[in-house]
């Protein structure tokens, strides 16, 4: 247990050292499906967020009795539980949004970062430093998909948000909203995060 | 008697089902807690789907503009539902089609729901009729997934009030041209497709039902 990073590192790490997008490269269905916008793509991180948090909370709780060919069923498990809540809460309080993000909420159950999450820090250590865990790697995820859809819905409408920020003379990229303009994002912004990383050391 | 024990001890641990109890026991806590939570948002999920579609009835039928006055003057329409059935050759097809009244028990207009193919994946739209059922008098997109910045654009309201309007008999024809018409619609730029998409399903909504919508009304 004594090489097992603390929580205050866990949590440093998930933001930008290991970053789930940038330098895990996991998770990247909805990093590239819902970034379009900001507001789908931070629905999409609260969400990821919540699942995050309560599914380490459940896996630390129970790691105790946790059995190494059967873990996997009970992390499947957990996830799926807690994305069918978020799920259900979206439709119900936040309707539009939920049409919007389509089948992209039910498929995080799928996400590789929270089963990564569950198996590398949950199932090994203590509640608390799961928890800041979960809130470390999805402060991270946010921040990723957030850099994302910045660049994608500024350069393809021209706003944030939905609000109108350059002048109405700026030719929308159409493409940058449409898929084509997610790979394009993530692999330069990729690059960029690579670049920085390399002048560093 | 050692050994048979500890054998023993080591079958029953390998027991299947008991090895599996905390799969099966999370298994059913969280098949409560997701009943709970169905219990407790589904009425407000189904409360959304169905004030969506109200909520653009009245604007339907009478258009954005009289629909807006008539909720500021505080006057309010009756919309019952209904479910209208077809027969199609092999198969039934039913549409949902709202009555709307006046106060005064006037018809004012009926709106169907309608969907079918677009070019991405299904299109779900609200089709006005007006009270002799010989006219188009709005159109609303309630869910489509067309491509962003072209076919997406059958939501805009300029390229919807194209059908205000549209006689019900003969069937609507997309133009490229901008040729005005009775029955033609201008197709989007680089969206034929979706435009020909809704108007099929206009034509075919309007064919479908549009000769039931009197005929129900006269009983």
């Amino acid at each position: 247990m004594a090489d097992q990073p603390t929580a205050l590192e866990r949590f440093v790490q998930g933001i930008l050292p290991e970053n789930p997008v940038y330098r895990q490269l996991l998770g990247l269905c909805p990093t590239l499906a819902v970034t379009n916008g900001m507001k789908p793509a931070m629905t999409m991180a609260c969400s990821v967020a919540f699942v995050l948090l309560c599914a380490n909370i459940v896996t630390s709780l129970i790691r105790g009795l946790l059995k190494p060919h059967l873990r996997i069923v009970v992390f499947t498990l957990t996830i799926a539980t807690f994305v069918t809540i978020a799920d259900r809460v979206l439709a119900a309080y936040l309707y539009q949004m939920s049409k919007t993000l389509g089948p992209y909420i039910p498929l995080i159950i799928v996400n590789c970062l929270i089963i990564c999450r569950c198996e590398v820090c949950a199932s090994k250590q203590s509640v608390f430093t799961a928890a800041s865990d979960a809130v470390g790697q999805s402060i991270g995820f946010g921040l990723a998909l957030g850099s994302i859809a910045m660049v994608r819905e500024l350069l393809g409408t021209g706003g944030l948000f939905g609000i109108a920020i350059l002048p109405a003379a700026w030719p929308d990229w159409v493409i940058m909203v449409l898929p084509p303009g997610a790979f394009i994002t993530l692999g330069l912004l990729l690059g960029c995060v690579n670049w920085l990383e390399m002048r560093r050391s | 008697m050692d050994d048979t024990t500890s054998e023993k001890r080591e079958r029953f641990q390998n027991n299947n089902l008991l090895q599996a109890w905390l799969v099966l026991t999370l298994a059913l806590i969280f098949g409560i807690a997701l009943a709970g939570v169905q219990a407790a948002l589904g009425p407000k999920i189904e409360a959304n789907k169905i004030k969506e579609t109200m909520e653009r009835v009245p604007e339907v039928v009478l258009g954005v503009e009289a629909a807006q006055k008539m909720t500021a003057s505080g006057e309010t329409l009756n919309i019952q539902s209904r479910i209208i059935e077809v027969d199609k050759k092999n198969k039934k097809k039913f549409y949902t089609v709202y009555e709307v009244r006046f106060q005064d028990n006037v018809v004012a207009g009926w709106v169907a729901k309608a969907g079918g193919q677009g070019y991405a994946d299904k299109i779900e739209l609200l089709v006005g009729i007006d009270a002799l059922a010989e006219h188009i008098t709005g159109l609303f997109i309630l869910d489509q997934k067309e491509t962003p910045g072209l076919g997406n654009k059958i939501s805009d309201t300029v390229w919807r009030d194209q059908f205000i309007d549209k006689p019900t008999a003969g069937s609507l024809v997309v133009v490229k041209d901008k040729s005005q018409g009775a029955s033609k619609i201008d197709a989007i730029s680089g969206a034929t497709i979706s435009s020909v998409a809704v108007c099929d399903i206009i034509n075919q909504t309007v064919s479908d039902i549009g000769s039931k919508l009197t005929s129900t009304k006269k009983e």
